[in-house]
């Protein structure tokens, strides 16, 4: 059911149903950028034009060559190879986060809908509590308690995503029940949690899509952030904000170094939010999609 | 329209519904709505039964409270001599075998993300019998779409088409009653009167009870037998349904059916007549803001 | 009355409308609609849903969605400005002042963050009718009053989400008469209002049309409402206009098959020979799926070869009708 939603998702996004809506750049833009953070890290699986964490001293704080296209970093190490495979680390630490989150936010929302009021307000007012907590600080919290790494780096930004999803479901499924059709299907019958399934999940789908796609921006900056701070991914394993956070020292001297994984943190959050913007426009109509 | 013998099938004793939160010691301006206010009807076997308000009448707070969507504050709702008012969901599997409405979006009554089969065979599955693709066919013949419709999503037709899948599903379980809940008010004109058409025809071939909700009086004149008509809550009138138009006891069901325009009156070069006047019956109502929403 | 296929421009002449079409990118909405309104003309434009008529409305004013564009020319007032290829300017400084529009919806004119008095005097001030301030709100109490709004000074400092739908209507109509429009345009005015109210927003219709000499050109579905109001009528379908006339003429005596339709099937008090209402058969086309020729010609009866040409809207002694075998006679 879910892998259907999702493909009638993909061909609406594509046109195939209405052409009605020209393609909106935004939607291209945001799709391609996102493109590029992918193919990125797909290739430094194949492919990186040096190893990214062996240390070559003779080689330091070269500037943009043939040799190396975007220079080398202060240990010698060939930028470019370091930001295509941290380009890895993003997506991941992108999907489990935002995979955390809505398992988290989700049923959060769903239930906080379809509960009296009590229930709604008392889930919504843990949903705000979670919100207080930027995902920094509860990465420290976490590494405090259980050290630092990509796995509490991951968590505290899925904690953090999560109240975005609860908050955007719970107003969707009310949304969603007040429809005469779910009023339909209480008269025929049907109890309220098939009804939760069959009837509010499919017709949400879209929104969440669109908030999924937002959400992985902010894990990006997020987990950039982090490893800006040590917080994050330890090394060597690159990643883009520690890779900021090591030209950080020759920021003066090599300004350069510095611009490139900003850059990438840049295209990477700007992808994403244009592709959820993109997608928001494109899916609207077609929820009025009558003759 | 004496009682008879048998018992009514709909029964509505004194219902009140008032919504918001009661006023308290604590809470002295709270907000209420009062939706209905000591409604009482018995609706027989067989009838056909029209419902007439404006907006903020209430009716559609009645015809929630009789399907079993929604709780009396006060008062009692009964069917076939079984209470469902105050009922548990779970105990109210006999009302949802026996009653089914249609509504009146055609739009937001069809969920956009099931195809028409399942749309229709939901009642069937709820109520845990065989949902057989036959059935599914029989009831789209029943209502004049044809069997290829089984496949296809609700944007896919139009506003008449969707309300007939509509009506479809409400016959699936065979049900005894059908409400009909403003179910031709969205529809245009020629549709909806084939629409009509069709309910009056289904109620006939399976001898069904039909509740009319309405706020078109011509239209409910048309199709029902007796007719109740409620404003701001309360039941102002009932009778049947020549008796209310040409001689309504109360001035607020004379006001209705005077401000109904009606396309006859000019075909035959008259205006509506001097004593159902507006202004005639109520000279300060010509300054009145209208009625509330 | 001046018939709507006169030749002869006249002075009072307010609109002239000739071959106007409209057209998305892939159908055409509408097909080359003729009609002239004369001032003080109340003119019903009629149809199902899908017709048109809203489009040709909106083609007036400059207010067609993206990707729909008007053709043919639809000249206005005094100074004969050709409204559809006008510019954005030139339609902007015509709207709310010489012409007007009431829609469906009152919530789509009014802003629920300011009191209504400031709407409506704001019209007043934009248009430069009446630049002082306070004046504009003076005459903005007197334009309420005018609509029969309760305690019109106190109406004016309400807010819209303190009015019921039928006082938020007689807002818009307020501000859409405020500078005396010599062409009113209504869109379903009254449908989304209870029955009651929907009389008395007919009765101040009509009396501010008539109060400014204003020509008025209503849309609507409902025939019962249109014949309550207007003097003529055109009937749309398929984005074309079928027939046209004096309202007596064409309700008493329709000529084309799809008004007689239209007709029977609004009259709840008529029956077929099975006892049902009358119907006409099968249902309206989605945009662009209507027949070559004749667009009614696959539900009509008295549907022949002949129909597939289009037929062209012919005068009658009466009116017009676009049909190649008319109906003549009483509808009974």
């Amino acid at each position: 059911m879910i892998a259907a939603a999702l493909i009638s998702t993909v061909r609406a996004a594509a046109g195939t149903r209405s052409g009605r809506r020209r393609l909106s750049p935004t939607l291209w833009t945001g799709a391609t950028l996102v493109a590029l953070v992918l193919l990125a890290a797909a290739i430094s699986y194949v492919w990186t034009p040096y190893d990214p964490v062996v240390v070559d001293a003779s080689s330091r704080l070269l500037g943009p060559s043939v040799a190396h296209w975007l220079g080398t970093d202060a240990l010698g190490r060939d930028v470019f190879s370091r930001i295509i495979v941290g380009a890895r680390t993003t997506m991941f630490v992108g999907v489990i986060a935002v995979g955390v989150g809505a398992s988290l936010g989700i049923p959060l929302g769903v239930f906080a809908a379809m509960s009296g009021r009590f229930g709604s307000e008392t889930i919504m007012r843990v949903v705000d509590i979670m919100l207080a907590f930027p995902a920094l600080l509860l990465a420290i919290l976490f590494s405090a308690v259980w050290g630092a790494g990509t796995l509490t780096a991951m968590l505290a930004i899925g904690i953090a995503v999560a109240p975005g999803f609860a908050r955007l479901v719970r107003a969707g499924t009310l949304q969603v029940m007040s429809t005469e059709y779910v009023l339909a299907a209480r008269v025929a019958g049907k109890s309220e949690s098939i009804i939760a399934v069959r009837h509010v999940l499919p017709n949400i789908t879209t929104m969440l899509i669109v908030q999924a796609s937002v959400s992985y921006a902010t894990a990006v900056l997020a987990e950039a952030g982090l490893s800006y701070l040590g917080l994050g991914t330890p090394p060597p394993t690159p990643s883009w904000g520690r890779i900021l956070q090591e030209a950080q020292t020759v920021l003066f001297s090599d300004t350069l170094l510095s611009l490139w994984p900003a850059a990438a943190i840049a295209v990477a959050v700007l992808g994403f939010n244009l592709l959820g913007d993109g997608l928001r426009d494109r899916f609207d109509p077609q929820l009025d999609d009558r003759r | 329209m004496e009682a008879t013998a048998e018992r009514p099938l709909v029964e509505v004793r004194d219902v009140c519904r008032t919504f918001g939160r009661t006023p308290s010691k604590l809470r002295s301006r709270a907000r209420q709505v009062f939706a209905l206010g000591g409604v009482s009807l018995e609706i027989a076997r067989g009838e056909r039964f029209g419902v007439v308000g404006e907006s903020g009448s209430g009716k559609s707070t009645l015809v929630r409270l009789v399907a079993g969507l929604d709780q009396p504050t006060s008062g009692a709702v009964y069917f076939d001599g079984q209470l469902v008012s105050g009922r548990k969901e779970r105990h109210l599997g006999f009302l949802r075998r026996e009653l089914q409405v249609v509504f009146q979006d055609p739009m937001s009554s069809l969920d956009p993300r099931m195809k028409t089969r399942q749309i229709i065979a939901e009642p069937l599955v709820a109520t845990g019998k065989a949902d057989s693709l036959n059935r599914v066919y029989e009831l789209l013949d029943a209502v004049g779409l044809s069997r290829a419709a089984a496949d296809r999503y609700p944007h896919q037709f139009s506003g008449g088409e969707r309300q007939r899948i509509s009506i479809a599903r409400a016959l699936a379980p065979s049900p005894s009653v059908l409400i009909a809940d403003e179910a031709v008010s969205a529809l245009d004109v020629s549709v909806r009167a084939q629409i009509l058409n069709l309910l009056v025809d289904l109620v006939n071939d399976f001898s069904l009870t039909m509740i009319f909700v309405a706020h078109d009086l011509g239209v409910v004149r048309r199709v029902c037998d007796r007719v109740a008509v409620l404003h701001h809550g309360n039941l102002v009138e009932v009778g049947t349904a020549e008796q209310i138009y040409s001689d309504a006891a109360q001035p607020y069901t004379r006001e209705l059916i005077a401000a109904t325009p009606v396309l006859r009156h000019v075909m035959e070069g008259e205006g509506p007549a001097d004593d159902l006047r507006l202004d005639k019956l109520n000279p300060a109502g010509a300054r009145s803001g209208g009625s509330e929403e | 009355m001046v018939s709507p296929e006169s030749q002869t421009a006249s002075v009072n002449e307010v609109l002239r409308v000739e071959g106007m079409s409209v057209a998305s990118s892939r159908h055409r909405l509408v097909h080359e609609i003729f009609f002239t309104l004369q001032r003080g003309d109340r003119v019903g434009l009629i149809g199902e849903s899908g017709c048109g008529k809203s489009l040709t409305a909106l083609s007036l004013l400059g207010l067609l969605p993206e990707g729909v564009r008007a053709s043919g020319s639809a000249v206005f007032g005094e100074s004969k400005l050709d409204l559809i290829g006008a510019s954005e300017k030139q339609l902007a400084q015509l709207r709310g002042r010489e012409i007007a529009m009431v829609f469906q919806e009152p919530m789509s004119a009014l802003n629920p963050t300011m009191p209504v008095g400031k709407q409506v005097a704001e019209v007043l001030r934009i248009h430069r009718t009446v630049t002082n301030r306070k004046a504009a709100d003076a005459e903005a109490v007197r334009l309420l009053d005018q609509v029969r709004l309760p305690d019109p000074a106190r109406a004016a400092r309400a807010y819209v989400h303190q009015l019921s739908g039928g006082q938020r209507q007689r807002v818009v109509l307020a501000m859409a008469m405020a500078n005396r429009p010599s062409l009113l345009v209504c869109d379903e005015p009254t449908t989304a209002l209870d029955v009651t109210v929907q009389a008395q927003m007919l009765e101040l219709i009509a009396g501010g049309v008539t109060e400014n000499d204003s020509s008025l050109l209503f849309i609507t579905h409902d025939l019962a409402v249109v014949s309550n109001i207007c003097q003529r009528v055109i009937v749309m379908y398929g984005g074309r206009a079928v027939e046209s006339g004096d309202i007596e003429a064409v309700f008493r005596r329709p000529r084309h098959p799809y008004t007689h339709g239209l007709l029977a099937a609004s009259d709840l008090s008529a029956v077929d020979e099975h006892g049902g209402l009358p119907t006409i058969p099968g249902s309206v086309p989605a945009a662009g799926q209507f027949p070559e020729g004749c667009v009614f010609r696959n539900r009509c009866q008295r549907a022949d070869d002949a129909c597939l040409s289009e037929p062209r809207l012919t005068a009658h002694e009466a009116g017009s009708v676009a049909c190649w075998h008319p109906l003549l006679g009483n509808t009974a």
